[in-house]
């Protein structure tokens, strides 16, 4: 092949990835620039903005610590299992990514709620967790933990396998194998997960309306209050959402430069 | 010239119809572009079955949603040929960017108190709500929220100036629209809410409707217009007047909503 063939075949593949990034930008462009500064300042006074930012921030990290704590022994279980069980097991926390939200939401009344199927067990009070901000977590997790735990198994899949088998010739226990070798070389994956899962928990809209209704202060995150700033006040829907972007924005990319620190760090160790 | 006057709004119709191109002079298929507001789904599309017995060669496509929307699309240059909507605010929003003309009120809907089946404590009338523990209602910013934050106030000027913190130290959730307080009724999640009396039509059994007197009630006011650059003008009007007309007034009256034009209704 000519080097000139060669750079065409570079420009062809750079050209169509650039077709997907200006189609994915571009709506936020838009957003961007049709918000103006003193609009942006403006929005942000809007007596909605304060109290469903604290409580987006507060209820996504506490559904991203509970889905890093819970996720990442399942994620390495799974990846270290073989067999029928396990594939089943991962087809089944996949599912939630394919529910529309809302219908989420209807399936965990139907679980959680007062009228649900378990309500018996769960409730013997007759109290519910519906319409709190517990309920606004356990909608946050239900739909971001999948994201989470298809990062985490697949970057536990990629970790050489005689490196484990070594570890553990050494005489190391499951935990520190676990602790100590396993998790320190996933880490850019699992780290990498928990960023995605936190942004589509920062993100969620349809099952916590559902489940977890819309009161300011105590169940309206930031997408809900932007959705009823939407009915009301178009500038100030456009001032959250940007807000929301750059709030997003930044975080995942303090995470990528993290990531990307650390496992500089490692491979100079290494 | 004719490109770009023609080219955005046809790419808006593609994407909310799903393929349609308009269709000019062909009145042997005229499709017929209806924006609708959601409470009208069912009485609306009972409308179009009627009118296309009279009208066999038009078809009536609904692009039923929020008020709010149906306004918001119109001014970012949605094709279509009637507006019907459930707020004369938004309405007023439409004929203010030049999109609707001459709007009619066609019907008038009201709030009515629904209940859990599964409730304990009675609900007679407004003045029972606050006995109840969990009460849904609209979201201010949304239509029926400010009707609901109207009926509160009268209610207030009746039962005692407390009336309404007493009710709203009873909520647990403003949704951000009527299907959305349904719902939670429905479930039994809240024991009562507000909603409009044609969507408590709509669930049939599985909620109680009280009614809410006409002196602490709101008139929800439902305008209908025909758009300025409707692709097609009289079959348009013809639909906007089989509305008003005595047969489009008994579908609305079946699904629950007071006519607006009583002459001939029986």
């Amino acid at each position: 092949m000519t080097s000139r063939g060669l750079v065409l075949q570079r420009r062809v593949l750079v050209l169509s990835g650039a077709v997907l990034v200006l189609f994915l930008a571009l709506p936020l462009m838009a957003l961007l620039l049709s918000t103006s500064f003193t609009d942006f300042r403006d929005g942000l006074q809007h007596p909605l903005v304060r109290p469903a930012l604290r409580l987006s921030l507060l209820t996504t990290l506490c559904s991203v610590v509970l889905v890093v704590l819970f996720g990442t022994p399942l994620s390495w279980t799974l990846s270290q299992a073989r067999g029928r069980w396990a594939r089943t097991v991962e087809t089944l926390v996949q599912l939630p990514i394919v529910l529309p939200p809302a219908v989420a939401g209807v399936a965990l009344l139907f679980a959680f709620g007062r009228r649900g199927v378990f309500a018996g067990w769960f409730y013997p009070e007759g109290h519910s967790v519906t319409f709190t901000t517990a309920a606004v977590v356990i909608a946050e997790v239900f739909v971001s933990a999948p994201f989470f735990v298809q990062a985490a198994t697949s970057a536990f899949r990629r970790i050489d396998p005689e490196l484990l088998i070594v570890a553990r010739s050494f005489g190391a226990t499951p935990w520190r194998v676990f602790l100590r070798v396993a998790l320190p070389l996933a880490a850019p994956g699992v780290v990498a997960g928990a960023a995605m899962s936190w942004a589509r928990a920062l993100g969620e809209f349809g099952a916590t309306l559902m489940f977890a209704g819309n009161l300011q202060g105590e169940t309206q995150t930031l997408p809900l209050a932007i959705y009823a700033a939407l009915e009301s006040d178009l500038r100030a829907a456009q001032a959250l959402s940007v807000l929301l972007m750059l709030v997003a924005f930044t975080l995942l990319l303090v995470v990528r430069g993290a990531l990307r620190r650390a496992t500089e760090a490692h491979e100079v160790t290494s | 010239m004719i490109f770009r006057r023609f080219l955005p709004p046809c790419f808006l119709l593609a994407l909310s119809l799903g393929c349609a191109g308009p269709e000019r002079g062909a009145p042997a298929d005229t499709r017929l572009v209806v924006l609708a507001a959601s409470s009208l789904r069912e009485a609306f599309t009972a409308i179009a079955d009627d009118f296309k017995h009279e009208h066999p060669n038009v078809t009536v496509s609904f692009n039923f949603a929020g008020s709010q929307e149906l306004s918001t699309q119109l001014e970012h240059g949605a094709v279509a040929d009637v507006l019907a909507s459930a707020d004369m605010r938004q309405m007023k929003r439409a004929v203010a960017s030049r999109r609707a003309v001459a709007p009619r009120i066609f019907a008038h809907n009201e709030l009515a108190i629904v209940l859990s089946r599964q409730g304990v404590v009675p609900v007679r009338s407004l003045a029972d709500l606050p006995n109840l523990d969990r009460i849904v209602l609209g979201a201010p910013e949304v239509p029926v929220g400010r009707y609901t934050s109207q009926v509160l106030a009268k209610a207030s000027a009746r039962f005692g100036e407390d009336f309404r913190s007493r009710v709203e130290a009873k909520v647990v959730s403003r949704e951000l629209n009527v299907r959305q307080v349904l719902a939670k009724v429905t479930l039994g999640e809240a024991q009562a809410g507000l909603a409009y009396r044609t969507d408590a039509v709509t669930v049939g059994d599985r909620v109680a409707v009280v009614t809410i007197p006409a002196d602490l009630n709101v008139l929800a006011e439902y305008p209908i217009a025909v758009i300025a650059d409707a692709p097609h003008p009289d079959a348009a009007r013809a639909f906007a007047d089989w509305v008003l007309s005595p047969r489009g007034q008994r579908a609305l009256l079946e699904a629950g909503f007071t006519p607006a034009n009583s002459a001939g209704v029986p």
